[in-house]
């Protein structure tokens, strides 16, 4: 198939960007998302122009490098997949597709379509943790009985790859899903509990240090999220911050 | 041993004879002391030309060392050239010095009963005080579930730890995509569990090509994981009751597989991540992101640090510490076509061995035979699919050739081909296990049918795993428990599906969103691929290298998992050597450094090994080639695949001995890389890890070339049954070969290291 | 606790919720014009002369008003701050509702509204009482709102800013329940309850006008 693409090019953070057209043609309907562009960068290659810069890992959907916004949505038009598994035969012969990176305010441009989401790790590092000792002294494993229903949802919260597509989706850039899903992961847990006040306004105030807007309930971000995580845990973080302010 | 480079003029008439207008060339000389006592001097040109009255004989007292005075017009440039041309003398008599050291190898196993060598060299080790540990740099090289285990550990016990990741974040690495579980002697199902069993599996499923005395270690510590990792809030699965749940994997008898659905390594990954990140925040993590180690620096024989390249900005950066910890994973990109992520590669380890470091058995590598086959030349990765599959699906070709000519052409369709015109091979040659057969067998097997032209996808590399008699068997259970009429077939179909979906919904699922096909309709297509490397770094019972203070942990090392890897086994062997090995060991190696103080990192040992990095970029920057990276990378696979792939023989190793070398000369005649070396540049990025594995593809062949005998994942056709079975020869290959480097890499000398087993007795790894 | 983004949001819920329950009572008293002029009157009378009405409630209730619309403004511009750069493609329709991602238009057109009913209402209400100062006339009332709903144009107008109202409450109501961290088995109950009660009263207030209009004409 023959596709026409609408690609953000940036040299870098300081450089401005615009849209750059491309064509490209031969495409099998039965190549990735990113194997596309694996063969549009080969093109560019040969005509020694500048590759597209873009991430991406492990091209299974796990690792949460990829970070595309195709289409006016971040990893494509389908839902509860990333970028690297979104293929081809989603498009028609002759599609114009547009590829923007990321955008916000907290993910700058680093080159291209590659953003910098380093504020998600910060957030983390602000109290996304178990303050316990890695000596392997700890409990036995099966000390605490945990209900499954808590264990099962402590476990959805946690299978967010931090790919930033709630906050590319969000049309206040807010990163309200990500958090939410971190803290609801360890409140939910009996371990993490023990420091769970501390935990939600670090955080929280983390959040709203690196520039991410707020949340309005628009939404977007559960339905965007290439792992299904629900809007429940956003209420779920918005309960917790209150009760942690009024206990402190 | 004495080195001393300095510049000086080449006066070729007294020196009173000239005048301070005179134009003279300017060499570096180099004294080298000889055993005899005596100094030979060894000059060298540099080509670039200076007045009289421009030099400064007093250069050496200055700091800059610039032998050319500022009036001259060009003196910087001069200068620069002068300063790269004695870095390049340097580093040529240092190269010549770095193979000497390697003492014969010393595993360094404690004595004692086999059970006891943990906990009585735990004992034993020395202990570095907390006031110290704070003097002291460790640099980690990768962030996955050893590397981020490790960062965290180390930096608790007090040491700075500099971390570094290619990856934009620590928790993106590959250790995220392992899905299965890992594997813990808890023996909470009371199923007759214990160290010694999972000891003993693991030592049988490695072909007992493994170290004793590391995998008893290995499932010591197992147990200790999963407290860590569910204090640490880590959510396995769990049942009704609350406790932990567990399920049961390949090859073993017992459920001793912790799990968290089908994203095990992602949640480990995260726990471990947590872990950094509270460290991290405290400031005992220096956190590198988007680096990529480039070199290791080695200062009076110890490893001292690291050239790392900022990913984003290009810049070559200097890093020094105490000791370096190489935790970078396994290379099975090296085969283009793996299920390891994109970035996945052997450089860092590769460097390691160049400077020193034995790599150990680097052509033990596990092939899966269960992924979604290659569908075309494009294709960038391979994906996939639970072993689990293989206990309800049938795996078969067609029986005639013509027959699979047609499917291929989309002429026939599969479902439409009659029973008796199928060949369900794995039941005919193993009729015992049938598709139950271990991954290497199954996946040989797989090969050798497609290599006869039976293969059923476009390309000919695929073969059918159908679940229809899976489906209809599931249906009439399901019909007769629920007092249906099992006679009608849509029925028990729809019934069939239900439970099929129940199992491995997720899998069918997946399976669909790549290949487009509905595999509760047609079967599935599956091709094996690689996706774990036994082989590594060679580490003593301590997990360091050959180089002093340079280790090795998880996948990067050879240590645990000898010539074959049972599942589950990985993640276990990550997180063990990174928590709960490494920590202990590593403070005796660094009980010598108290007193060391800071590393310098502006000793001409970085400065050496920078330059030629920056060299070596250059060179690729500036080619004048036509072909982009991944043509040859696509190549290599190719070669490596063919020849070093599923089985091997004498002459296809041969031949890609050779075809290696000649791709590899290619690649750096003809390599193009367009774009800024000063920017976020994937394709440089991409070219130097290419670069390092076409050299390790070589060291690949030599080692599979040298082992003759079949083990494990290591099938050399010419060593086998009449029935086809891998012929293992105890007698002559019981050892680890560890490969020192040699330029020409053909030449690289073999070191072994023999295999005691005291615990347990050599047999023949049956499934018959 | 209410610098931070999670702060606001909640305090634009209560703030919201306040509003509602204000406006559940406004409507509550309107209704009543509909059939019987003496109740409405009588109701009207007692918020009008009630001293915790007119100089505690009253008062709290501008406070109320002004603190959401200037928190709505606020947050509008950081929101859009949080996204130097705009994409060149932007599908919000395929993951959110529409009413959703423009509350801010929807919050003008009722803040425009709120100017056109202190205009008609309650700047003539404060002239008449505490300006001019004339004598109470318990039974004004009716006749004042009937007088107002004459102009078919105000009509269109009121009716036109109701619909607004609507779209503002349907997302605001449901939305406020998430923001105060309602999720438990009856979310989905209360969400529900939310769209309703969010549709049915501005419907009604437009019942009410277009009630008086069409009574006027066929009278």
């Amino acid at each position: 198939m023959k596709l026409f693409l609408k690609i953000w090019r940036q040299k870098n953070n300081q450089a401005k960007g615009k849209i750059v057209d491309y064509e490209i043609d031969e495409i099998s309907p039965d190549m990735s998302f990113l194997e596309m562009m694996d063969v549009l960068n080969e093109k560019i290659i040969e005509e020694d122009g500048d590759p597209v810069a873009f991430d991406h890992d492990c091209r299974e959907g796990i690792c949460g490098s990829c970070s595309m916004f195709i289409n006016g949505e971040p990893h494509g038009p389908d839902k509860l997949i990333t970028t690297c598994q979104l293929h081809m035969r989603r498009f028609k012969d002759g599609d114009t597709i547009y590829i923007e990176p990321f955008r916000a305010k907290a993910f700058p441009i680093i080159k291209d379509l590659v953003v910098d989401r380093s504020a998600f790790d910060r957030i983390q590092q602000s109290g996304g943790f178990i303050s316990i000792n890695t000596s392997g002294n700890t409990l036995d494993a099966n000390t605490i009985p945990i209900e499954k229903e808590y264990a099962d949802k402590a476990f959805d919260a946690a299978t967010c790859i931090g790919c930033g597509a709630c906050v590319a989706s969000c049309k206040n850039s807010s990163a309200m899903l990500f958090v939410s899903a971190k803290v609801s992961q360890f409140s939910l847990l009996p371990q993490g509990r023990v420091e769970a006040t501390d935990r939600v306004i670090n955080m929280v105030n983390q959040m709203d240090e690196e520039g991410f807007g707020n949340c309005t309930n628009t939404g977007a971000c559960h339905v965007e999220c290439p792992k299904g995580i629900s809007l429940d845990y956003i209420a779920k973080l918005n309960r917790e911050y209150v009760k942690a302010n009024l206990k402190k | 041993m004495n080195k001393k480079i300095t510049y000086s003029l080449n006066y070729r008439k007294p020196k009173n004879e000239y005048s301070s207008d005179d134009e003279l060339t300017v060499c570096v000389r180099y004294y080298q002391k000889l055993d005899n006592g005596k100094n030979k001097v060894v000059k060298k040109s540099t080509g670039i030309k200076c007045k009289l009255k421009d030099w400064d004989s007093d250069w050496h007292k200055a700091d800059n060392r610039h032998p050319i005075k500022a009036s001259d017009s060009d003196y910087l440039e001069k200068n620069r050239i002068l300063k790269n041309k004695s870095v390049d003398l340097h580093s040529l008599i240092k190269d010549r010095n770095v193979s000497k050291n390697i003492s014969p190898l010393n595993s360094k196993v404690p004595k004692g009963p086999l059970d006891l060598k943990w906990s009585t060299h735990k004992n034993n080790v020395r202990l570095v005080s907390p006031a110290n540990k704070r003097n002291i740099d460790i640099i980690v090289v990768g962030t996955g579930l050893a590397g981020g285990s490790a960062c965290a550990t180390l930096a608790e016990q007090g040491y700075n730890v500099k971390a570094f990741c290619f990856q934009d974040s620590s928790r993106r690495a590959h250790s995220i995509a392992a899905q299965g579980g890992i594997n813990a002697a808890k023996n909470y199902q009371g199923d007759g569990d214990s160290v010694y069993r999972l000891f003993y599996d693991t030592i049988k499923g490695g072909d007992y090509r493994s170290r004793e005395a590391n995998v008893h270690r290995l499932a010591e510590v197992s147990s200790s994981i999963i407290d860590q990792c569910v204090a640490q809030g880590v959510p396995f699965a769990r049942e009704y009751g609350g406790l932990l749940d567990n399920r049961s994997f390949g090859g073993v008898l017992v459920s001793r597989t912790f799990y968290a659905k089908g994203q095990t390594g992602q949640q480990l990954l995260l726990g471990a991540y947590s872990a950094m990140n509270r460290q991290v925040a405290r400031g005992k993590i220096q956190m590198n992101t988007r680096h990529e180690m480039m070199d290791i620096v080695i200062v009076d024989g110890k490893a001292r640090g690291i050239i790392t390249r900022n990913l984003i900005t290009g810049e070559i950066e200097k890093h020094s510490a105490h000791a370096v910890v190489l935790a970078s994973g396994g290379y099975g990109n090296l085969f283009y076509l793996s299920t390891n992520a994109m970035g996945s590669n052997v450089s860092a380890a590769w460097k390691v061995h160049k400077k020193g470091a034995l790599f150990a058995n680097p052509s033990f590598t596990q092939i899966h035979p269960t992924c979604i086959p290659v569908s075309g030349d494009y294709q960038s990765k391979l994906t996939l699919m639970s072993e689990s599959l293989r206990n309800d699906g049938r795996i078969w070709v067609p029986k005639k050739i013509e027959d699979a000519k047609k499917i291929r052409n989309g002429e026939l369709r599969p479902v439409d081909l009659n029973e008796n015109d199928r060949d369900y091979y794995l039941e005919r040659r193993y009729p015992a296990f049938g598709n139950l057969v271990p991954r290497d067998v199954a996946s040989r097997a797989a090969k050798e049918r497609c290599d006869a032209g039976y293969g059923v996808n476009k390309t000919g590399e695929a073969v059918f795993l159908d679940f229809s008699s899976a489906i209809i068997r599931y249906g009439k259970e399901k019909a007769l428990v629920k007092g249906l009429d099992i006679e009608d077939f849509e029925l028990v179909k729809s019934l069939g599906k239900g439970v099929i979906k129940a199992k491995y919904g997720n899998l069918f699922q997946m399976y669909e969103k790549i290949v487009d096909e509905n595999p509760y309709e047609t079967p599935m297509m599956i091709y094996p691929a690689v996706h774990y490397t036994m082989g590594g770094l060679w580490v003593d019972y301590n997990l360091m290298t050959t180089i002093p203070g340079c280790y090795a942990i998880g996948e990067a090392n050879f240590s645990d998992h000898g010539a074959n890897r049972l599942g589950a086994s990985a993640l276990m062997q990550g997180l063990a050597d990174g928590y709960f090995v490494l920590p202990n060991t590593i403070n005796d190696y660094l009980a010598d450094d108290i007193k060391t103080g800071p590393i310098s990192s502006d000793s001409p040992e970085f400065n050496i090994a920078k330059n030629r990095i920056e060299e070596k970029i250059n060179k690729i920057m500036t080619n004048k080639g036509s072909k982009s990276v991944d043509y040859f990378h696509k190549i290599l696979g190719k070669i490596i695949w063919n020849n070093c792939g599923m089985s091997r023989n004498k002459k296809d190793l041969n031949s890609a001995i050779k075809e290696i070398q000649k791709l590899r000369k290619e690649f750096y005649k003809s390599v193009k890389v367009t774009g800024d070396q000063f920017s976020f540049n994937e394709s440089l990025a991409k070219a130097l890890r290419v670069a390092d594995f076409l050299e390790l593809g070589e060291l690949f062949a030599v080692d599979a070339l040298s082992r003759n005998e079949s083990c494990g994942g290591h099938f050399r056709e010419e060593y086998q049954t009449k029935e086809g079975e891998a012929l293992r020869n105890d007698d002559d290959y019981r050892f680890v070969s560890a490969w020192e480097y040699n330029e020409n890499i053909e030449q690289s000398k073999l070191h072994r290291e023999h295999l005691d087993f005291e615990s347990v007795e050599l047999k023949n790894r049956s499934y018959k | 606790m209410f610098n931070s983004s999670i702060g606001r949001k909640v305090a634009m819920a209560l703030s919201g919720v306040f509003l509602i329950v204000f406006l559940a009572q406004h409507f509550l008293i309107n209704i009543t014009s509909v059939f019987s002029e003496e109740i409405f009157n009588l109701l009207s009378h007692f918020m009008g002369n009630n001293p915790l009405v007119q100089f505690v409630l009253q008062p709290i209730l501008i406070a109320g008003v002004l603190f959401h619309f200037i928190m709505g403004f606020v947050l509008d511009w950081q929101n859009r701050k949080a996204r130097p750069v705009s994409y060149a493609m932007y599908k919000g329709s395929k993951n959110s509702m529409f009413v959703s991602r423009n509350m801010i238009i929807s919050g003008i057109v009722v803040l425009s509204f709120l100017g056109l009913h202190f205009y008609d209402f309650w700047i003539p209400e404060m002239d008449y009482k505490y300006i001019k100062s004339l004598p109470e006339d318990p039974n004004r009332y009716y006749k004042e709102l009937v007088h107002r709903f004459e102009n078919p144009y105000r009509v269109g107008l009121y009716c036109f800013s109701f619909v607004f109202l609507a779209l503002h409450l349907v997302h605001g109501l449901s939305s406020s329940t998430q923001s105060l961290g309602t999720n438990n088995k009856y979310s989905e109950i209360i969400k529900k309850i939310s769209y309703i009660f969010g549709i049915s009263i501005p419907l009604g207030f437009c019942f009410i006008a277009l009630f008086h209009f069409i009574t006027f004409y066929n009278t």
